[in-house]
C-alpha cells in the first residue's frame, strides 16, 4: 500500500504557558523511513507523545489512513496500529518477567484475553514473534538478566507484536553497540518494505545516513524543513534544525604538557591484553570504541569505583589507588558520568545546588553553615561561561532542556579546577548546539589538567580531542593524533579487525 | 528552607512570571496548610472559651513535645529516602530501660539518660547496617527492629511494668526510685512571664527542632543528605559517602526516639509497659504532614514541627469542644490524607512540564 499513513494538520500542544507544538503540519508515507531531527526542546518528544496517546492534543487534526485519529491513551494508539518504542528502555520492558511474558504483555493486558495464564501457549506465541523479527534470546529468561542492548531489542520486538502500521522509534540506538544496531536497522528495513510507515528519531548522523528515506527537521515547535529528494541533503537538514549554518570545527592540536596520570601495565580483565597510557596536561584524550569495549570500566577504575585486574596508576608521580569516588574527588580526579538522569542529576535541586554539590563544603567556612550567596554567585558564573539557558540560578534542574541539563552537569565538574577530568559520554542525548558549547568549553579550560573524554561516536571524538585512542576488547587498539587522522584505520580498530599496533 | 523564605520575599512575582496560569495553585500549595492552621486557631478561639490562653498554648506544645521529637528523627531518615518504623518501639524501650536503670539497678539519673541515648544510637546503627550493608529494604529492616524491640523490652521484667516496690523474677523487691532530677525532665516548668509556665520538655523540643532545621537546611551535611534522597547513585558518583550518611541518619533517628522515651518516662514516673502505643503513627503522620507545609513536597524540619503542632491544635480544640476521645485517631488520619493529597496531587501537577 502506498499513500500517507498519517496526516497531521496544525497540531498544537501547550503545557501551561509553554507552547511546545505551534502548528505542526506533517505527513508520513507508508513504506518509508522518515527521520525526525530537532534540537532538544524543539518538540520532538511532545509530538511523539501526542501520536502515541500519552498526551492529548490541544488543537489541529490527525488522520490515520484517512480516518480521524485521536488516541486517548497509549493502548488506544496501539489498538489503531500506532506503536512507539520509547527512548528509555525500561519503559518498554518489565524486568522481573521473562522474555515471553514481555513479548506478550499487551496481549495479556487486553481485556477479555482470558483469566488463566497459559504458559505454554504464551511461550509458543512469543517464540513465533521472536522468530519473525530474528530476535535470538532464550524466551524463558527474565529480562532483568539480559544485557541492556537485548532488552532494547525485546522492547522493539514487543512493539512489533502489534503488527504496527506506524512505528515510532525514539532514539532506539542510543544504548546499542554497532552490531546490535545493524540488527535493528535490518529489522527496520524489513518493516519498511512490508509497508509500515516509520518515524525514526535520532541524533546520530550514522543512523540517519543509513536509514533515512526522508528527513524532517523540527525547530521551536514547527516543521522547519522537509528533505526527500535523493541524494538527501543532510547538511540542509541540520541547518534547518539549528536555524543557522554549521561550520565544521577548526581544531588545532595543542602541545601536551607534563604527565598527570600514568597507567602502567593495566589489565582490565583477566584475559585482556595489558596496556600503558599517559594522560598529560593541556591534552584532551578521547577514547572511542564500541559499547562494552571497556571505556566505562577504565573510567570507573581511575575514579575509584572499580579495581583493575592488574596494573598500577600514578597521579603526578605518586601511586594512585583510590579506595572510593570520594577519595578520587579529593585528589582532583573528577568524573562526569554518562546517563545523567540516573547518574548525575538531582531532580529535587535547583541549578545552583546541582553545580556545587560535590564541593559544597567549600561554601561552608569552618565546616559551619553554607554561604548560599557565594554558592549562587558561583552558579551564576558557571551559567554564564557555559551559556546555560535558564531564567535564574534558582530554576529547578528539571525545567531545563536535556542539553542544558548536561551543561549543568559539566559545569559541576568545571566549577573547581581538576587535575584529571573524565567525561563519560558528555554528548549523550544532547543537541548539536549544546554539544558545540560543551566541547568548546572543555577545550578552552584544558590547560592545567589532563582530560579524558569517552565517546562512542567518532564525530564527537574528532570534534573535541587532541588525541584519539581506540579501545577494543578491554585494551588499547589504536592511538592517533587528531590531525588528519586515518579514519578508515580508526574504524577498523574500533571494529576490532585491525592488526595490533606495531609499536 | 532559608532559600524558600528568601524566595517568598522576592519570589512571588518570579513564580508568577514562570507559570502565570498556575499562580493560584502555586499559592495554595505554598500557603494552603498555614492558612488552614490559622483558620483552625481562629475557629477554636471563637468557638470555645479558654482555647486562646497561654496555658492552653503550653498544653498543646506539651502534648506534641514527644511525638514532635520522634517526628524530627523520622525526618532525617525520610531525607535520605529511607524510613524508620522502629522509632515508637525505640522510645518505649528507652522508657523501660530508664526505669530499669533507676528502679532495679538503683543508679542515678545521669546513668539512665546516658544508657538510653547509647541504646538509641546502637539501635540506629544496627538499622543502618542492616539497610546499607545487608541491603534489607528500609521498611522491612525497621519493621523487624520494631518487633524485636517490642519483645525485648518485656523480657527482663517478664512482661510487667516497672515501679518502685515491684517484685523481681529472682524474688527480691526493687527498691530504687525515680530521682527528682530525672522527673524534672518531664514535669518541671520554667517561668516565662507567668510562673511555672513552660515545661522543660517543650524547651527540649524547640531546641532540637532548631538544631535539626539548621543541620538539614544550612550545613553541608544536610545538603548531602538531601542529595542522597534525591538521587543516591548521583550522590555516590559525586564522591559522597552514602553509606555513612545513611547510617548516621538512622542513628540520629534512634537517639531522638530515645530522648522521646526518656521524656515519657519522666512524665509517667514509672516504666509503663503499655504506654507509647501511638508514638509511631503520630510522629510519622507529623513528618508526612510536614511535606505539605510551604509546598516543600519533601521532608523538612520546619514542616515536621508545624505538622506536629497542627495535630496537637486540632486535638486540643476538638477536646475543648467535647469531641469524644475515640474520634481522635480518625481526625489524625483524615488530616494526614488531606496533607498527602496536598503534597502529591497538587505539587505533582506543578512538577510536570
Amino acid at each position: 500500500m502506498t499513500g500517507n499513513a498519517i496526516d497531521i494538520r496544525d497540531l498544537t500542544k501547550a503545557f501551561g504557558a509553554n507552547r511546545v507544538l505551534r502548528g505542526v503540519n506533517l505527513s508520513l508515507p507508508a513504506g518509508k523511513v522518515t527521520v525526525l531531527m530537532g534540537a532538544n526542546g524543539a518538540g520532538k518528544s511532545t509530538l511523539v507523545k501526542v501520536l502515541s496517546g500519552v498526551h492529548r492534543r490541544d488543537g489541529g487534526e490527525i488522520h490515520l489512513f484517512g480516518k480521524p485519529y485521536d488516541p486517548v491513551s497509549p493502548s488506544a494508539a496501539m489498538a489503531q496500529g500506532v506503536v512507539t518504542v520509547h527512548q528509555s528502555i525500561n519503559d518498554g520492558v518489565i524486568p522481573d518477567l521473562d522474555v515471553a511474558a514481555n513479548l506478550m504483555l499487551d496481549e495479556l493486558a487486553r481485556p477479555g484475553s482470558g483469566f488463566f495464564y497459559n504458559r505454554r501457549k504464551v511461550r509458543a506465541q512469543a517464540r513465533e514473534i521472536a522468530a519473525r523479527i530474528g530476535l535470538d534470546v532464550d524466551i524463558a529468561r527474565p529480562v532483568s538478566e539480559l544485557p541492556l542492548a537485548e532488552r532494547q531489542l525485546v522492547a522493539i520486538a514487543r512493539a512489533m507484536a502489534h503488527k504496527p502500521k506506524l512505528l515510532i522509534l525514539d532514539e532506539p540506538t542510543s544504548s546499542l553497540s554497532a552490531a546490535e544496531a545493524q540488527r535493528l536497522f535490518a529489522l527496520v528495513e524489513r518493516l519498511r518494505d512490508s509497508g509500515v510507515a516509520i518515524l525514526y528519531i535520532s541524533h546520530r548522523m550514522s543512523d540517519i545516513r543509513r536509514l533515512a528515506d526522508r528527513i524532517i527537521s523540527m525547530r521551536d515547535g514547527v516543521i522547519a524543513g522537509v528533505f526527500e529528494e535523493t541524494p538527501l541533503d543532510y547538511e540542509g537538514a541540520v541547518n534547518a534544525m539549528l536555524g543557522h549554518g554549521l561550520t565544521s570545527i577548526e581544531l588545532t592540536v595543542q602541545p601536551a604538557g607534563k604527565t598527570v596520570l600514568e597507567l602502567r601495565d593495566m589489565r582490565l580483565k583477566p584475559a585482556s591484553r595489558p596496556f600503558s597510557l599517559a594522560l598529560r596536561e593541556n591534552e584532551i584524550t578521547a577514547i572511542t570504541g564500541l559499547v562494552g569495549a571497556g571505556k566505562t570500566l577504565l573510567a570507573n577504575i581511575i575514579f575509584g569505583l572499580e579495581r583493575p585486574h592488574a596494573g598500577r596508576m600514578y597521579l603526578d608521580g605518586r601511586p594512585h589507588e583510590p579506595a572510593s569516588a570520594g577519595q578520587a574527588v579529593q585528589r582532583g580526579i573528577f568524573m562526569c558520568p554518562k546517563d545523567r538522569a540516573s547518574n548525575a542529576v538531582f531532580a529535587d535541586f535547583d541549578i545552583t545546588r546541582n553545580i556545587t554539590l560535590p564541593f559544597v563544603g567549600r561554601y561552608a567556612p569552618f565546616a559551619a553553615f553554607i554561604n548560599t550567596r557565594r554558592e549562587r554567585q558561583k552558579a551564576r558564573q558557571m551559567i554564564e561561561t557555559l551559556s546555560i539557558v535558564c531564567q535564574s540560578e534558582r530554576d529547578n534542574i528539571m525545567t531545563l532542556s536535556g542539553g542544558n541539563q548536561q551543561k549543568v552537569m559539566v559545569a559541576r565538574w568545571l566549577s573547581e579546577p581538576p587535575r584529571v577530568l573524565v567525561l563519560d559520554e558528555p554528548f549523550q542525548g544532547v543537541d548539536i548546539k549544546a554539544r558545540r558549547d560543551i566541547g568548546e568549553k572543555i577545550r578552552a579550560t584544558a590547560q592545567a589538567r589532563a582530560t579524558l573524554v569517552l565517546v562512542s561516536e567518532m564525530d564527537e571524538a574528532l570534534e573535541v580531542a587532541d588525541r584519539i585512542i581506540v579501545m577494543s576488547d578491554h585494551t588499547i587498539a589504536g592511538d592517533h593524533v587528531n590531525h588528519q587522522p586515518d579514519l578508515d584505520l580508526i574504524l577498523a580498530q574500533v571494529a576490532g579487525n585491525a592488526a595490533a599496533p606495531a609499536a | 528552607m532559608n532559600d524558600k523564605k528568601q524566595q517568598d520575599a522576592t519570589g512571588i512575582p518570579a513564580a508568577g512570571r514562570a507559570k502565570p496560569a498556575l499562580s493560584g495553585i502555586d499559592f495554595a500549595i505554598r500557603y494552603g496548610f498555614l492558612i488552614l492552621l490559622a483558620g483552625l486557631l481562629i475557629f477554636f478561639s471563637m468557638a470555645t472559651s479558654g482555647f486562646a490562653s497561654p496555658r492552653s498554648a503550653v498544653f498543646i506544645f506539651q502534648s506534641v513535645a514527644i511525638t514532635g521529637i520522634l517526628a524530627l528523627g523520622v525526618t532525617f531518615t525520610l531525607v535520605v529516602d529511607g524510613f524508620d518504623l522502629s522509632i515508637g518501639s525505640t522510645a518505649t524501650s528507652a522508657l523501660m530501660l530508664s526505669a530499669y536503670v533507676l528502679v532495679v539497678w538503683e543508679m542515678n539519673a545521669y546513668v539512665a539518660v546516658a544508657a538510653c541515648l547509647a541504646m538509641g544510637a546502637l539501635i540506629g546503627l544496627v538499622n543502618g547496617l542492616l539497610i546499607v550493608k545487608t541491603k534489607v529494604p528500609d521498611l522491612l529492616a525497621t519493621l523487624g527492629m520494631m518487633f524485636l524491640l517490642v519483645g525485648l523490652q518485656r523480657i527482663p521484667t517478664q512482661g510487667r511494668s516497672i515501679a518502685t516496690g515491684m517484685h523481681l523474677p529472682d524474688g527480691s523487691v526493687a527498691r530504687g526510685t525515680f530521682p527528682p532530677e530525672f522527673l524534672a525532665l518531664g514535669r518541671h516548668r520554667l517561668d516565662f512571664f507567668i510562673p511555672d509556665l513552660i515545661p522543660l520538655s517543650v524547651v527540649i523540643l524547640v531546641v532540637i527542632a532548631i538544631a535539626v532545621w539548621l543541620i538539614l537546611e544550612r550545613t553541608r551535611h544536610g545538603r548531602l543528605m538531601y542529595a542522597i534522597g534525591s538521587n543516591e547513585r548521583a550522590a555516590a558518583l559525586a564522591g559522597v559517602n552514602v553509606a555513612r550518611y545513611k547510617i548516621v541518619a538512622y542513628m540520629i533517628s534512634g537517639v531522638l526516639a530515645s530522648i522521646g522515651g526518656i521524656l515519657l518516662a519522666a512524665r509517667l514516673g514509672r516504666g509503663d509497659i503499655a504506654s507509647g502505643n501511638n508514638l509511631l503513627l503520630d510522629s510519622v503522620a507529623a513528618a508526612l504532614i510536614g511535606f505539605a507545609v510551604l509546598g516543600a513536597a519533601k521532608p523538612n524540619a520546619f514542616g515536621t514541627a508545624i505538622g506536629a503542632l497542627f495535630v496537637g491544635i486540632l486535638l486540643q480544640g476538638l477536646t475543648m469542644m467535647n469531641a469524644p476521645y475515640y474520634t481522635q485517631d480518625f481526625v489524625k488520619g483524615a488530616v494526614l490524607v488531606v496533607a498527602l493529597v496536598f503534597t502529591f496531587a497538587l505539587t505533582g501537577r506543578r512538577g510536570k512540564q
